[in-house]
């Protein structure tokens, strides 16, 4: 099995490791880096479960191989908040009851983060457009949205 | 005083764990020295195994193990929940496509797929059958062995069984119409976003075993009988799963997974991918005929149902799924005669099993849409005629079992109000509206116990798993409510039967019910003790104190729960524990083995448009109401009925299996088989409950978690006829179906404008 070293930052923490060529960059979170807040479902670049941002940019991470995240800055559901302080997106999902079950929870939330980042004051229909890569089977639709928004009014304007 | 928490929407209890990444499903779990499971399936659904070669899988480097069928006890080990027809891996012959052959488990995932990629079974197909009309044509192949069904009239056919159920003279009904229709409803997946996951490990002389299950007790019991262990020595951890809707109720490949631990001598997981996991549940397909008896006023004379559910190789729970959900399919109406004929068919497909709604979707779909029929064949509107057929309160609508227990006119009459039934439509829309019931539990047992600790907080054991319907809030909301605690300070724990007592089920909308009874039972036994405690430390009799939500009502004075406590407990600390038993029994005599609890009622309107180009449906509004008694937790409650509002549009529009000729599921997996996006949804959905606190839960609630699925088919399917005079009588009504139907609908435009 051919190995590879990379360098990248995971929210924040330079980490080094081996990966399989092969790896994708969701295996190397999950399996190497313990990360299992980034879920696996369709490994299809379908339902948005492993959604991750890299350089900023959201990522279905099971489509990505690790040696291509390579010199990257990742950024996971498990940096969202800070000393334990939820940030506002995801106390707003609690707020707003946008998480059921939970296990599509990371990928919404750092596909909601990506698109607050890009977009600080987004509509409906861009929130519904900029996470329609993420399923959620529970249904928790309009609660995501309204928490998006409630996000955005209280922490971009 | 504590503030009241019954009636508000507090954060979710595990809530934390969910958006900061750190609850830990299944997968999440590492245990030291686990191997990765991997299985070894067919290309096709049925084949007779010639041969199994493991030689090269086993010099894989890191693969540990290669179980087959030839290395489990003989005769093979069967289970299920209603029938043991399940064999633990296939023996002999596969009966549908996934069905597994053998087991990796290797060092690696990578080992664990190179090693299953080099399994080489020779295998010869044989003759199958994926349809209703296939399974009954005489000449079919059965698709169970007659031998594993002695005593059982059925077993030289594909009729697993037959339940009949009916009141009155059907034949001697005087109808002044009769609508006579077939319906098909198409085998649909859950699609729970965390795919099953299994582990187990040898622990001591024992097993321990960790599934993403709905129901670890029944779990345990499975277990224990298959591998002769007493229920003590398997420890069964269920951790919340990643969404069940029933896909997550039964034993799976636990067994497979414990048998190759034990036989490795190490851990085993298995984490099945999402197409594996289309291959290990679903929902049963369904074809009904109908025929409904009409007076010229639009009184309902008879009802006459006969419905052929496909279900799977193996039994699952399909056919309780079939007897359960077949059961009100006269709906919640008066109807002096009815007669139902349904039937279990069995068929070389993927074991079906419970999905929310459990078999009444089927038959919803299809009487409620006959019903329009007769509504407009009459000429009289679709929202009046179901009105003057309604069950009220108290009604013995089926005669034979617990009265209509809700004032159902009053949720028709506000979803009528939401929809705006009475407005006028714009040009091209449509409106439809449908009523939907399902049986709530017919049997129970749900044990807890709740420990008051010496600072006043709380611990609560109930064994139900929280799949996502948030039963952790509302346990903490009562145990918070009845023991005068902050809600933060409740901890609920959940998932492990070597401490949580037993809990039969996590199904049927039961938890809010039957777990938060025997949770409130506890407490109340708390709140006794408190108050012996209150009685001997103020010297007063006992008859003179209450203890009511948190509060201690002594004749002079009101204390805290805590501030009895307290010196109550003395020096030594300690703490106080009450035991909760809620326990329905089996009725022999009743065609279910028991009355329901209690009904789930909603009425689903629905204004859309069609895009007669190209047949493309625009979800306009989408009302929902559902009759919940008290919602305990408001925010809790929309969650769950939008949530099953969405998952019925899913069927309604968009999801089906397709099978080819030798039995392969062609759009396995997300990019074939589309669920509901946040593209997909209607463009504004109102739900709204109706609450008499009339159920028998804590504080007068009643389950509510599948109502609102039940009826979005005939819903939207008679939007679409009032839009455009499209009638489709199959689901989904993908745009091609509606399209084809625009082509079709000739002079039914004219028939469909006679009445609303």
């Amino acid at each position: 099995m051919e190995m590879r070293s990379i360098d990248i930052v995971v929210n924040g923490r330079g980490r080094s490791l081996e990966v399989a060529v092969h790896h994708t960059l969701l295996d190397a979170l999950r399996d190497d880096l313990e990360l299992t807040g980034t879920k696996e479902c369709c490994l299809v670049g379908e339902c948005g479960a492993c959604t991750v941002m890299v350089d900023g940019r959201i990522v279905d991470s099971c489509l990505m191989l690790a040696v291509e995240a390579d010199g990257a800055e990742i950024l996971t559901v498990e940096g969202l908040a800070q000393d334990g302080q939820l940030s506002p997106l995801q106390q707003a999902f609690l707020d707003k009851g946008a998480v059921q079950c939970g296990f599509c929870t990371p990928g919404q939330l750092v596909a909601a983060q990506a698109l607050l980042d890009g977009n600080a004051d987004p509509s409906v229909p861009e929130i519904q457009e900029g996470l329609a890569g993420n399923l959620c089977r529970c249904g928790c639709y309009f609660q995501i949205t309204e928490a998006v928004l409630s996000a955005a009014e209280g922490g971009h304007r | 005083m504590t503030a009241r928490l019954v009636g508000t929407s507090p954060n979710r209890v595990g809530g934390f764990g969910r958006v900061s990444g750190l609850q830990e499903y299944v997968a999440d779990i590492r245990i030291p020295d686990v191997l990765e499971g991997k299985l070894v399936t067919l290309d096709c659904a049925r084949a007779r195994i010639i041969s199994i070669d493991t030689s090269e899988a086993e010099q894989v480097p890191g693969v540990r193990l290669v179980m087959t069928a030839a290395d489990l006890p003989q005769p093979m080990p069967r289970f299920g929940p209603q029938l043991e027809d399940r064999p633990v891996i296939a023996v002999g012959e596969t009966k549908y496509h996934g069905e597994p052959v053998a087991i990796v488990a290797a060092e690696t995932k990578d080992a664990a797929a190179e090693g299953a990629r080099l399994v080489h079974v020779e295998y010869e197909e044989l003759p199958a059958v994926f349809t209703v009309a296939a399974a009954l044509d005489p000449a079919a192949p059965l698709v169970q062995d007659p031998s594993l069904r002695p005593n059982d009239k059925f077993a030289s056919t594909n009729v697993l069984r037959e339940h009949r159920v009916g009141w009155g003279d059907v034949d001697a009904g005087k109808a002044d119409l009769v609508i006579e229709n077939s319906y098909s409803f198409p085998i649909v997946t859950h699609f729970a976003i965390e795919p099953h996951a299994f582990m187990a490990a040898p622990d001591g002389n024992g097993i321990a075993v960790w599934s993403s299950i709905q129901h670890p007790n029944w779990l345990q019991k499975i277990l224990a009988k298959l591998l002769g262990l007493p229920l003590s020595k398997v420890r069964v951890y269920a951790p919340d799963p990643g969404g069940g809707f029933g896909g997550k109720q039964h034993t799976k490949y636990e067994p497979l997974v414990a048998y190759a631990a034990l036989k490795a001598g190490r851990p085993v997981r298995l984490i099945l991918s999402l197409e594996e996991s289309f291959q290990a549940a679903r929902r049963a397909a369904c074809e009904i005929g109908v025929r409904t008896g009409f007076t010229a006023d639009g009184k309902i004379v008879f009802q006459d149902v006969k419905a052929d559910y496909l279900i799977g190789a193996y039994t699952d729970i399909a056919d309780r799924v079939v007897g359960k959900g077949s059961y009100p399919a006269a709906g919640p109406y008066n109807v002096p005669a009815v007669r139902i004929l349904a039937r279990s068919i069995l068929s070389h497909t993927l074991p079906s099993t419970a999905f929310r709604g459990f078999g009444n979707p089927q038959v919803n779909w299809a009487v409620e849409s006959n019903l329009d029929e007769g509504a407009r064949a009459l000429g009289i509107d679709r929202l009046e005629i179901r009105l003057r057929n309604l069950a009220r309160k108290g009604d013995a609508f089926i005669p034979f079992d617990t009265p209509a227990d809700g004032d159902w006119d009053q949720a028709v009459r506000r979803a009528a109000d939401l929809i705006g039934w009475d407005q006028p439509l714009a040009p091209g829309h449509g409106r439809g509206i449908a009523v939907g019931i399902k049986s709530g539990p017919t049997t129970g047992l749900s044990y807890s116990t709740v420990r008051l600790l010496g600072d006043g907080s709380v611990v609560v054991l109930a064994g139900t798993s929280d799949m996502g319907q948030g039963a952790r809030t509302i346990l903490a909301q009562i145990a918070a409510e009845e023991l005068g605690a902050p809600l933060d300070s409740i901890a609920i724990v959940m998932g492990d039967t070597a401490i949580v007592p037993y809990d039969q089920q996590t199904s049927a909308s039961r938890s809010t019910v039957l777990m938060g009874n025997s949770v409130l039972m506890a407490c109340r036994s708390i709140q006794s003790q408190i108050r012996t405690m209150a009685a001997r430390l103020h010297e007063v009799d006992e008859s003179d104190i209450s203890v009511e939500r948190g509060v201690v009502k002594l004749p002079d004075r009101q204390l805290t729960i805590l501030e009895v406590l307290k010196p109550g407990l003395g020096r030594l600390g300690g703490e106080l524990t009450g035991n909760g038993e809620m326990r329905k029994d089996a009725e022999p005599n009743h065609p279910l083995s028991g009355a329901p609890a209690f009904f789930e009622f909603n009425c689903t309107a629905i204004e859309a448009e069609v895009d007669e180009g190209t047949g493309d449906i625009t979800i306009l509004r989408h009302v929902t109401v559902s009759d919940v008694g008290k919602a305990i937790n408001p925010l809790q409650v929309r969650m769950q009925d939008e949530g099953a509002a969405i998952q019925g549009l899913g069927h309604t529009l968009m999801e089906h299996y397709i099978f080819d000729e030798s039995g392969r599921i062609r759009n396995l997996g997300a990019i074939d088989y589309r669920i509901p996006t946040s593209m997909d949804l209607p463009l504004e959905l109102r739900s709204e409950t109706i609450e008499n606190e009339d159920g028998p839960g804590p504080y007068g609630s009643k389950g509510m978690s599948e109502g609102a699925l039940l009826c979005v088919a005939p819903a939207v399917a008679a939007a679409v006829r009032d839009a455009c005079g499209a009638v489709i009588r199959d689901l989904p009504l993908s745009p091609e179906r509606v399209w084809q139907a625009l082509q079709e609908r000739g002079d039914q435009v004219a028939t469909g404008r006679k009445g609303r």
